[in-house]
């Protein structure tokens, strides 16, 4: 049951709510078939694009297209676009079966059909015996699924889902994750996710765009987000990270660089990845991953500080480490806490680089 | 997705929608309000000269003009203390204290309130009045008493009689939403009963009696029943503005009207002040604290006795009614109780078309007025609510607007705007047609079909709309599949109460009514006029008969909410 996808754009997008701007000329292409995801903090206007998409909202400027038709001035109910809401909106009144076939019964076609179309949705959410439940009787991963089998129903060209796991038991996000994904790349459909867990976007999505105050920070790829943000808010919103001010102190090539950091100029400098727009003496901000740095007891080479803190999480330690006359850097070490303690030493590892940002107040925030 | 062809012109409708039904309220509820000052003022009146405020004038001067406002001022605050003096400590009995049979007689004590108020004060005047049965039962006993049930005792005593049962429904809903934690607080820091009553309990009724209030001295305010049985020479302002209509003084009885409503605004404005809103009354929600049982047996039975003593005395109105209709024309003379009983009054009624006419006119006004205003109703609230804004404030304003004005400054204002012809300004002749009663129905029921639409409809998630629209469902569809299933109960709280009201309406009836839309309450007013007691308590019967059917049903979908 594989469909062609569509491709959707947005083009140029502008809508404010009163005086406020919610999105500041937003462009963007989700392929044909591509699972997108929506990231970023509240009220960065994520959820604003998806209800443009859907047509619950009309945009002040710009052009939306789906399959390279325009669609702004369609109504909802002809943009032929499915959605999942954060609260499911399930019909409260109906049936399981009377609500997955709410959307076959309103473009008509033969009752059978329609009964077909529902026990083949039903089946691929895995909830095939279901049909004359009351909603009220099912769990919320239950209505969850419901309300995927509603949306997707009528075939959609595109599918929309406004935080899908939000309202889920944090035990139960994992399974239905991996299960929205299996069911959605199933279908073929092209798919617009929104959600302001970052974790949901990396694994739902095939590609990520991050929103910051009405526009887009960079879109790419889960590990091209972690690997390589484009600023220095992507660093700090994806994943954890330090940031460590610093001067730049040699440029090598167009990418990398290395910096001497503020707090401790004696200690070796840092090997950095960086956009080709800064010069020597340039004053950075180095986003440092927990894991790409070590820590050793003791003395010796690195930025010298303190262990304030040691948490475990399972499969690693995190130890939050005071620098001397500095700001505190978080390190992870693989395995379980060993109760390290006191003077310690912190070194960058061989592998990823971090990457170094011009200095907040100096180019913009 | 053939769209492009539609597309265009149905946004263009769409957003035109909340300003044409915006245009049909106010040319319905405010226009004829502005029409009838207007008309005060000798503007727009036909054959009248140029702008005038002799009227005016003549009204601030006269004396009578002065009591009747005066009058309606005070018995509307005497009404309302009295009505809390009767309620508020019926509430607490009734909700604090476990007593024998209390859901019955709880039920029972609310009863008053699905009495037409006409039917109300005709069976007070059955049971207390002159030659009631009341003065008849103690002559017969050798006493020598006689009184008249006239004037502003009279006015009184039906208000606190139909009123207290807001303050006691009030009352009741308050104390069980109060968290029984706050008082065994109190109790754990040491406060005696008395200080708990006064310092934690009470304050926190206040938005509850705020309520009550609101809702009894408007209710009194715009009163007509009462007054126009019981008062006799003693006029209030709506049997001023009535008496002056009929005495062909239109033009006083305009400024009655407008001073009326001014009076029932000006009175909204303040009572709102008293109202400390939602912040006291919401907050944590716990269980009510635990009825007090009586302990020693002889406590019991004296509750239980009283109780039923005050639900007989209750339901005596409702007994004497029932009984007056039994006793056939011209059978009671001097006795001291009617020496025949018999169906004869009924069956009257029933064989002739032409007693059973006023019937069939109440239900049907009423059933037509009830589905316009569920049908204005529905559509007012998703424009108002689902697209905000300027219309949708004017929206909400024009829905509860005739909720703030006597019943006979509608029908005034509705007479004075519907009596001429001038399509180009919005004015039809409408008096003295088929449609002039039903559309004064409409006006009175929009606030009570609206108030509790726009409440179910703000408890409604909108992505349910949206989630029927983004499946392909039109505005029509998801009003009739998903809004209007899931609005149930609130449309049957508001149609139900707006039936009730219509079918016992006399206030707007008395102004507007013609021979072939006359409706029970005038056959009612005009049997008694000609002595035919029996027959217009049959009538009464009959109205208190389909109220409380009505009533029961609408208790029982709606869930008892007010």
């Amino acid at each position: 049951m594989t469909a062609s996808g569509v491709s959707v754009r947005f083009d140029d997008v502008f809508k404010a709510f009163d005086e406020t701007v919610v999105l500041a000329g937003v462009s963007l292409t989700v392929d044909p078939g591509e699972i997108f995801a929506l990231l970023g903090p509240s009220g960065s206007g994520k959820t604003t694009m998806l209800r443009l998409l859907a047509g619950f909202e009309q945009l002040d400027r710009g052009r939306l297209l789906i399959a390279d038709e325009a669609v702004e001035h369609l109504p909802p109910a002809r943009r032929g676009v499915g959605m999942l809401f954060q609260s499911y909106a399930l019909f409260p009144h109906l049936s399981v079966a009377e609500n997955v076939a709410f959307g076959l019964k309103v473009r008509g076609g033969g009752q059978g059909e329609a009964e077909a179309r529902v026990a083949e949705m039903l089946e691929l959410v895995r909830l095939s015996g279901f049909e004359r439940r009351r909603i009220a009787e099912l769990s919320g991963g239950q209505q969850q699924r419901v309300a995927l089998a509603r949306a997707l129903a009528p075939r959609p060209r595109v599918l929309l889902l406004d935080e899908p796991l939000s309202n889920l038991d944090p035990a139960l996000r994992e399974e239905t994750r991996a299960d929205l994904r299996r069911t959605v790349k199933q279908t073929g459909i092209t798919t617009v996710l929104v959600t302001h867990e970052q974790e949901e976007a990396f694994e739902l999505g095939e590609r990520i765009g991050l929103l910051n105050e009405g526009g887009l920070e960079q879109v790419g790829g889960p590990a091209e987000l972690y690997r390589d943000p484009a600023s220095r808010f992507v660093a700090t919103f994806v994943g954890r990270c330090s940031v460590l001010a610093g001067v730049v102190k040699e440029r090598h090539g167009d990418d990398e660089l290395t910096v001497r950091l503020e707090s401790q100029p004696e200690a070796p400098a840092w090997r950095c990845r960086s956009s080709g727009e800064l010069a020597v003496n340039d004053r950075v901000d180095v986003c440092v991953r927990p894991e790409s740095v070590s820590l050793e007891t003791g003395e010796g080479p690195g930025l010298s500080g303190e262990i304030e803190t040691e948490r475990f999480t399972g499969s690693n330690s995190f130890y939050t480490v005071r620098l001397a006359a500095g700001p505190t850097v978080e390190v992870a070490m693989p395995g379980a806490a060993a109760g390290l303690k006191g003077a310690c030493v912190v070194r960058q590892l061989a592998g990823e680089l971090p990457s170094a940002f011009a200095a907040a107040g100096e180019s913009g925030p | 997705m053939s769209a492009a062809g539609a597309g265009g012109k149905a946004p263009q409708l769409q957003s035109l929608m909340p300003w044409l039904v915006l245009a049909f309220l106010v040319w319905l509820v405010g226009y004829p309000l502005l029409v009838v000052a207007a008309e005060a003022f000798g503007i727009g009146s036909p054959g009248g000269g140029g702008p005038t405020t002799e009227a005016f004038q003549s009204f601030f001067t006269r004396a009578d003009e002065w009591n009747a406002m005066w009058r309606t001022l005070w018995i509307s605050v005497l009404s309302t203390l009295a009505a809390a003096a009767i309620g508020v400590p019926l509430g607490f009995l009734f909700e604090r204290n476990e007593i024998p049979g209390r859901r019955l007689l709880g039920a029972l004590v609310a009863l008053p309130v699905a009495l037409p108020p006409l039917v109300g004060v005709i069976a007070f005047l059955f049971l207390y009045g002159e030659s009631g049965l009341a003065a008849r039962g103690l002559q017969s006993l050798g006493l020598d008493v006689s009184w008249r049930l006239t004037g502003a005792w009279a006015i009184l005593l039906v208000h606190a009689y139909s009123m207290y049962v807001y303050f006691y429904l009030f009352t009741r809903a308050g104390l069980s939403g109060q968290d029984g934690a706050a008082i065994e607080a109190a109790q754990s820091l040491g406060a005696s009963r008395s200080q708990i009553l006064f310092r934690v309990t009470l304050p926190r009724l206040r938005p509850a009696l705020a309520g009550a209030t609101l809702l009894t001295f408007m209710t009194s305010l715009g009163s007509f029943s009462a007054p126009y049985i019981f008062g006799g020479g003693f006029r209030v302002m709506t049997t001023q503005i009535v008496a002056s209509k009929l005495n062909g003084e239109l033009r006083m009885a305009y400024v009655e009207t407008t001073m009326l409503a001014l009076l029932a605004f000006a009175s909204l404005l303040l009572l709102r002040k008293i109202d400390p809103g939602l912040d006291l009354a919401s907050g944590a929600r716990g269980t009510p604290p635990a009825r007090r049982r009586l302990h020693s047996r002889g406590a019991r039975i004296a509750a239980a006795a009283g109780g039923w003593v005050l639900a007989g005395v209750l339901l005596l109105p409702h007994a004497t009614l029932i009984l007056m209709s039994l006793v056939p024309p011209n059978t009671w003379t001097v006795e001291a109780f009617p020496p025949v009983l018999g169906l004869v009054n009924y069956g009257d009624l029933l064989s002739s078309a032409e007693r059973l006419r006023p019937a069939l006119n109440s239900l049907w006004m009423a059933a037509a007025a009830t589905l316009a205003a569920v049908v204005v109703g529905v559509m007012a609230a998703r424009l108002s609510l689902r697209r905000g804004g300027l219309p949708g404030r004017a929206l909400e304003a024009m829905m509860t607007l005739p909720w703030a004005i006597p019943g006979t400054v509608f029908a005034l204002a509705l007479a004075a705007a519907m009596s001429v012809n001038a399509p180009w300004v919005g004015r039809f002749v409408l008096v003295g047609t088929l449609w002039i009663l039903p559309l004064a129905y409409l006006v009175r029921s929009l606030p009570l079909t609206g108030r509790s639409i726009f409440a179910g409809l703000r408890q409604l998630d909108p992505r349910l709309e949206e989630a029927a629209a983004s499946l392909g469902a039109g505005a029509l569809r998801t009003v009739l599949q998903i809004v209007l299933p899931l609005l149930r109960p609130a449309v049957i709280a508001g149609a139900g109460l707006a039936f009730i009201t219509m079918l016992g309406d006399f206030v707007t009836s008395i102004v507007l009514y013609t021979y072939d839309t006359r409706p029970i309450s005038i056959e009612i007013q005009s049997s008694l006029r000609i002595q035919e007691t029996g027959i217009a308590a049959a009538y009464g019967v009959l109205l208190m008969v389909l109220s409380a059917v009505a009533f029961i049903a609408w208790d029982d979908r709606a869930g008892g909410r007010l």
